[in-house]
């Protein structure tokens, strides 16, 4: 599995082999049933979350209605606290931006809070080819890292790997990544724990440089906030000299007043707790507390695209809780990788092909990875009708891209059958005489032998509902 | 020359020519409760120490008076030996310590850190209903690594410093200070979704809660 994303197999092709490993499946139905339960406990506590994600929606909503005046305003309360702001236009430009600042700092190494955004551009692969390690510091990313994996769940990245595969892992790879394992390591989630904890803290006390993604950038203030669990974010966002965070432009609200909102919303939606353990707010640099130098880069790469789209834009709102990838029938038994792109399940069927453009056969397979189930919706703490953007760039997909030329035959062939009775009636009786004859697959070439490739044809009843009909109204049984 | 800060602000403002007038900002409509628990102030703490003790952060209840006493014993009881302290820490607080301590002046690094046993600190409020003791770098807590660091955490908490909701702290709290907001011991769920304390942060949390 190692490697970027870029590049990967479309979907179904993906698909068709994770979901035939078993223990993959095994691992994803636990987690995912385990987590899902707990959110609906969570949420159930509070009895106005409906009135809390209608005000979630409309927040995000107001604030990308004025991106470019929210941008600004943050802009300038950064600076005004002490912070310098860089804008990327794409990753590449954004990759340069940190590894220059890396570079000019005289260092060769960074510690990483575990973020979205920087995995969305390849930043640990840029500052490798640039001669800079990165480091993360998230319990599963740093799974994910030593196991030369792909996270695979927004939230748990290393949600497809039980303890033993753990186990291993940390055995086989820290060494060659600092201080090894101990000796005897058991699969105990506890010792696991520890083993990192020692692993990684020699990192956090040597490092000069962190990068960061943010949860939040508040307009007015200028304000900062990263959401965990473990403290590893506290330790990149207040030990090294020097911080950087990669953050993307649809993570501005306006006013510290909203963080009400999100706060109550993304903890209970993500992790089902009431709280995270630990939330860091930074405005700037603090004299003689925490880094003394703070660099933000606002990272557009498909942003900007994905706003011009009125149905789409709606996938901005996004707060990477992932409640939506729990509830998923197709999550669940795909797992996160068949997506090919950081951002798995519902929200990256309708993300990454936005992010990226529907050229790519990978990007124009993902609007169809999913069952139009909705539950992803009834999730959604900021409300993303997820379904209606699916169904949005299906359409988009099926202007721009070859392969539907069968279903527009059928469809044709349908309504001509339809427009003449007689045929069809000749048809349907010629059909079920010989249907002792029908084969359940459909051996041809082609996309309807694609497509039946993994379900049974429905088999046709003994006689037309025509026939039946007639007979049974002569009998004058109703 | 068209910087890359030009070129986003323009793409943003090519994206949304559909919405009229688009410089008028809308009001999000905030039809949320300020708080989900009545009550007065006494079931505010037995909330703040219920979801406290459900992140298995480990509570004491107990009197600004008997505190000195409570917070020798659980020095005494946890075997510290070095103990770091903020500037501004009530000084009685630790009349009955017998322990080494170590003052932060502003000097102290990690590394020196990484060798203390404990910390303690006041806070600079509490949320009840999120079982969240919020940190503001204030007298009495100091610099944001004092409580990081270390492995051992105890936080006192006065009885006038409880609030019961999120919408009710966050007008008292003031952005421009790093803050802190801590919710029970360092935890990971990284391993089958097994709740495990303490990957970075302090693995041992106790706050003390004064009627």
């Amino acid at each position: 599995m190692s490697g970027a994303y870029l590049g990967m197999p479309a979907f179904p092709e993906a698909a068709k082999t994770s979901t035939k490993n078993e223990q993959l499946r095994a691992n994803l139905t636990h987690a995912t049933h385990t987590i899902r339960d707990k959110r609906a406990a969570a949420v159930g506590e509070l009895d106005d979350w409906a009135q809390l994600r209608q005000a979630g929606k409309e927040i995000k909503d107001n604030t990308l209605a004025r991106l470019d005046h929210y941008l600004l305003q943050a802009e300038a309360a950064v600076q005004a606290a002490g912070g310098t702001v860089h804008w990327a236009t794409d990753a590449a430009e954004a990759n340069r931006i940190v590894a220059d600042l890396v570079h000019a700092k005289g260092e060769s190494e960074v510690v990483k809070v575990k973020s979205m955004a920087t995995q969305e551009i390849g930043l640990n692969e840029a500052l490798a080819a640039e001669g800079i390690t990165a480091y993360e510091t998230d319990l599963a990313e740093l799974i994910v890292q030593l196991g030369d994996d792909l996270p695979s769940h927004i939230l748990v990245p290393a949600i497809h790997k039980n303890r033993g595969e753990i186990r291993d892992i940390f055995a086989e790879a820290m060494g060659r990544w600092g201080r090894p394992a101990p000796d005897g390591l058991t699969d105990r989630p506890a010792d696991l724990a520890e083993a990192a904890r020692l692993h990684l803290r020699e990192k956090f006390l040597r490092a000069k440089v962190a990068v960061s993604g943010a949860n939040f950038l508040i307009a007015e203030t200028g304000t900062l906030v990263v959401v965990e669990s473990e403290g590893n974010g506290r330790m990149c966002l207040t030990l090294p000299e020097t911080l950087i965070s990669v953050v993307g432009i649809e993570k501005v609200i306006p006013t510290w007043r909203d963080l009400e909102v999100f706060l109550q919303l993304l903890p209970r939606s993500s992790t089902a707790e009431r709280m995270n353990p630990y939330t860091s707010t930074w405005t700037g640099t603090t004299d003689r507390d925490g880094p003394q130098e703070f660099h933000l880069v606002l990272l557009d790469n498909g942003r900007t695209a994905t706003l011009a789209d009125e149905v789409g834009r709606q996938a901005l709102r996004c707060i990477r809780c992932s409640a939506c990838l729990n509830v998923c029938p197709v999550y669940e038994r795909a797992g996160g990788h068949a997506y090919g792109s950081p951002y798995p399940g519902p929200i990256g069927a309708i993300l990454t092909p936005q992010l990226r453009g529907l050229q790519s056969e990978l990007e124009a397979s993902l609007p169809y990875a999913s069952t139009l189930c909705g539950a992803c919706y009834e999730v959604c703490p900021v409300a993303i009708d997820i379904p209606e953007v699916l169904v949005h760039l299906r359409e988009q997909v099926a202007e721009q891209v070859e392969g539907h030329r069968v279903e527009r035959a059928a469809m044709k062939a349908a309504t001509w059958l339809l427009d003449h009775p007689a045929a069809l009636t000749a048809a349907e009786r010629a059909a079920t005489r010989t249907r002792a004859l029908h084969p359940k697959r459909l051996p041809l070439p082609g996309p309807a032998k694609a497509w039946s490739d993994t379900r049974d044809l429905p088999a046709l009843p003994a006689e037309p509902f025509r026939d039946w009909w007639k007979k049974n109204r002569k009998d004058g049984s109703r | 020359m068209t910087t890359a800060r030009d070129t986003v602000l323009a793409r943003i403002r090519a994206a949304l020519t559909d919405i009229p007038g688009h410089a008028e900002t809308g009001t999000p409509a905030r039809g949320y409760l300020a708080a989900h628990v009545p009550g007065g102030p006494a079931a505010l703490l037995d909330l703040l120490a219920e979801n406290l003790a459900d992140y298995r952060a480990h509570v004491h209840r107990t009197t600004a008076g008997a505190l000195p006493a409570m917070l020798a014993r659980l020095l005494a009881d946890r075997g510290t030996r070095v103990l770091v302290t903020p500037p501004g820490l009530p000084p009685d607080w630790l009349a009955l310590a017998t322990v080494e301590r170590l003052p932060d002046d502003g000097s102290l690094t990690a590394h020196t850190l990484e060798s203390v046993d404990s910390v303690i600190t006041g806070c600079a409020l509490a949320i009840a209903e999120t079982g969240t003791i919020v940190l503001d770098t204030g007298p009495g807590q100091g610099r944001r690594l004092l409580t990081l660091v270390p492995d051992h955490h105890i936080c006192v908490v006065r009885a006038d410093q409880v609030l019961a909701s999120v919408p009710q702290a966050l007008p008292l709290l003031d952005p421009g200070r790093p803050q802190t907001w801590i919710s029970g011991p360092s935890a990971t769920s990284d391993i089958e979704l097994d709740r495990v304390e303490g990957v970075h942060g302090p693995r041992t949390l106790e706050v003390c809660i004064l009627d």
